[in-house]
């Protein structure tokens, strides 16, 4: 699939960096900086999924709001096919804002609890002006039964729904204005599993009918490795090794995605891991190491590694690694 | 095997039964828990798992009588070593507290003093149950941070919950559960919290203390995958109440209550890392509608409206919680049906 995607990727993100201020005391004055993001690249195809994996406070969801400009980036180049470039932008442009949305862990916290779910679903239409009031009310019918919800559950209030069924909400609205791409950040981390299994079906439906892409952001491997066409591991701020999802969860090749690989439970008692028990040095992003940011925990580890960070290098068929050993 | 066998003979560490927890609302109580039995043997890990309010967290509360006020034990007995729980006053359920039972909670965080040292509060819940100095005691806090392989046991004793990371914590809350050694371990999503690199050092930490102490373990958790790792026996918890009971080996390979069936399917799962990767399947099976509210269940089986082999009957009647093959008891009407 990715392959003829290529020539132009629906998406494509250049060296991104998100960089925060570190600030301290009365005067508030600036102590130090978090690289959140830190130089990170890719691309999405129409159609496609890229699973974005990787340990809390690596920066996946600073990449995705950065993408959607809700925070601002520091360096680097966000590209739609046939848009301008938005990186350098104050305010990012209508046009450029309808093409991509987003939906959220939490649905409940980014829905206005004051609403009737009729209302926060049309909101979209009625800021960027869409339709007429007529359309409009037969556009929100359709999204409501298009996400699996009841119509006559139209006129409820936030409150009255539960976690999956406001996640339905939030994707409805998401869809409003008919994006190319949805940034979903978590967005099954807080459902039971039963319930995320209906939010995964429904995302994946979505992606057939309507032939949308994600950049699908998750810590749990199981569903990376299920929704997504490629991945992406990050690590504090870099992306360390991206490619097929097959190749990926096979034959990874950065140490780190092995060592994720390597600590997912088995879902088979036949087959127990020896997990051991020794704590390893995991840094933070307020204190990344010098070189190569995974060495305090890497067994493969040399004297280049403390030294320089390696960069993103083709070694199998689609699959880069940043690793000087690999 | 062989140890299977001698480990029946032994007497549960931990014996429930026809345990029923309630809730006190404004419309009245209503049942949390309901006919709860099992029991623990030295040495066993049994899993309870189950969805989010479904009652896990209110059993393992009550096994320890740490209810919140709003709710209560409405009957049922707890043995611990034989002796009944229940029927203790106050005083003798503290001893027992941390000496015999004791608790490893999800987040480490609000179960910890955030004023006390973790070196202190660990010492401190040493020297209510020994006669130790306060100096003695800090030592053995020291030696229980290394027990559980805190790096740099003597500096992290010094220093308080928010300096460590969420593992650290983690590791912190085990060493203070584990000060008296316990003979008992109720562990209550011990991991959740924890990234997926942290969660396989912490059950792995989890079963190496268990091999080296013998301490019977309730571990509750919402994690397949954790079960799998873990488990012996393996209880599956629906609205309240066991619907599914077996050795782990048994619940993986012959699941039988259609709700562990549909779980199941609805994992999705990432590929071992020695094996090829699965082809993902298109769509996971999921299990339609939520889980119903406590206060509201239905009349018959709870897992009705949203079962794939409802009948009229269970609609009707509860199932009862019986052995339906040697040693695999669950609650349901169609698997009588089938067989
Ligand atoms: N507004 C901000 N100001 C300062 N630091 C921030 C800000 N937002 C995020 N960070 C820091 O940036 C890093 C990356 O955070 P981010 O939320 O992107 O991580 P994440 O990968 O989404 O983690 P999680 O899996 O926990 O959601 C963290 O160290 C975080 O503390
Ligand atoms: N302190 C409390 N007071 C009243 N109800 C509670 C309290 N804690 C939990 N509950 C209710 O008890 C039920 C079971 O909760 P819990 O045992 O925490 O579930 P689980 O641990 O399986 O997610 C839920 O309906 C929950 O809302
Ligand atoms: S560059 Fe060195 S430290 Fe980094 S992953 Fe590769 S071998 Fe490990
Ligand atoms: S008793 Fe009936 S409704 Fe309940 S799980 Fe069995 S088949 Fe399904
Ligand atoms: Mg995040
Ligand atoms: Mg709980």
């Amino acid at each position: 699939m990715s392959d003829n995607l290529a020539a132009s990727p629906l998406l494509s993100v250049e060296n991104l960096k998100v960089h925060f201020a570190i600030r301290a005391g009365v005067f508030q004055r600036q102590v130090g900086e978090v690289k959140a993001v830190d130089g990170v690249s890719f691309s999405i195809g129409a159609g496609e999924t890229l699973g974005l994996v990787g340990e809390s406070g690596c920066g996946k969801s600073t990449t995705g709001l950065a993408l959607m400009g809700l925070v601002k980036a520091t360096d680097g180049r966000i590209a739609m096919q046939g848009a301008e470039d938005v990186t350098a932008m104050r305010s990012v442009p209508r046009a450029h804002r309808r093409r991509m949305q987003i939906i959220f862990q939490d649905p409940f916290s980014s829905l206005n609890p004051r609403q009737r779910i009729r209302d926060i679903i049309r909101a979209p239409l009625d800021i960027h002006g869409i339709g007429t009031t007529e359309e409009r009310r037969a556009e929100v019918a359709k999204l409501i039964s298009l996400v699996g919800l009841r119509p006559d559950q139209a006129d409820n209030f936030p409150h009255q729904f539960s976690g999956g069924q406001r996640q339905r909400i939030g994707i409805a609205r998401a869809l409003a204005l008919k994006p190319d791409i949805i940034v979903c950040d978590e967005p099954v981390s807080a459902l039971d599993v039963s319930v995320q299994a209906q939010i995964l079906n429904l995302l994946a439906d979505l992606q057939r009918e309507l032939g949308l892409s994600y950049l699908f952001i998750s810590h749990d491997l199981g569903v990376v490795e299920h929704v997504s066409h490629r991945v992406a591991v990050m690590y504090l701020g870099r992306i360390v090794e991206t490619g097929p999802k097959k190749a990926i969860f096979s034959k990874p090749l950065h140490p780190y995605s092995e060592l994720l690989l390597r600590s997912a439970p088995s879902h088979d008692p036949h087959r127990r891991h020896q997990f051991s028990a020794v704590s390893d040095d995991i840094p933070s992003a307020t204190k990344k190491p010098s070189g190569c940011a995974f060495h305090t925990r890497c067994p493969l580890a040399t004297d280049i590694c403390r030294r320089i960070e390696p960069q993103l290098e083709v070694k199998a068929d689609g699959q880069f690694v940043a690793c000087h050993h690999r | 095997m062989q140890d299977r066998v001698l480990e029946k003979t032994m007497e549960p560490a931990l014996a429930v039964s026809d345990l029923n927890v309630e809730i006190l609302g404004e419309n009245g109580a209503f049942p949390v828990v309901s006919e709860m039995s099992l029991s623990v043997r030295p040495g066993e890990t049994v899993c309870i798992v189950g969805e989010s309010g479904c009652g896990k967290s209110m059993t393992a509360l009550s096994l320890l009588r740490l209810l919140p006020d709003s709710a209560r034990i409405a009957s049922g007995s707890i043995r611990i070593h034989g002796e009944d729980f229940l029927a203790m006053g106050g005083r003798q359920v503290e001893d027992f507290r941390g000496d015999k039972i004791a608790m490893i909670f999800q987040e480490p965080l609000t179960a910890l003093n955030p004023v006390l040292t973790i070196g202190e509060q660990i010492a401190e819940s040493v020297r209510q149950h020994r006669k130790l100095g306060k100096r003695e005691a800090f030592a053995r806090a020291v030696k229980c941070l290394e027990l559980v392989q805190m790096p740099d046991p003597a500096r992290r004793a010094r220093q308080y919950p928010h300096e460590l990371s969420g593992g650290m914590r983690q590791r912190a809350m085990i060493a203070l559960a584990l000060a008296c050694e316990p003979k008992i371990i109720i562990a209550d999503e011990p991991t959740t919290a924890l990234d997926v690199t942290v969660q396989a050092q912490i059950l792995g930490l989890i079963s190496d203390l268990q091999k080296r102490l013998g301490t019977a373990q309730v571990l509750i958790t919402h994690d397949l995958g954790v079960v799998a790792e873990i488990a012996d026996r393996v209880i599956v918890m629906y609205a309240g109440r066991r619907v599914e009971e077996c050795s782990v080996y048994e619940l993986f390979d012959n699941p039988i209550h259609p709700y562990t069936i549909g779980l199941m399917g609805a994992v999705p799962r990432a590929a071992s890392h020695d094996g090829e990767a699965q082809t993902a399947p298109e769509r996971l099976t999921d299990i339609p509608g939520t889980v119903p509210p406590l206060w509201d269940l239905p009349k018959g089986c709870a897992f009705a409206p949203r079962c794939p082999r409802a009948s009229a009957r269970c609609l009707e009647e509860r199932p009862p919680f019986i052995e339906k093959t040697p040693g695999h008891f669950a609650a349901c009407w169609e698997h009588d049906n089938v067989r």
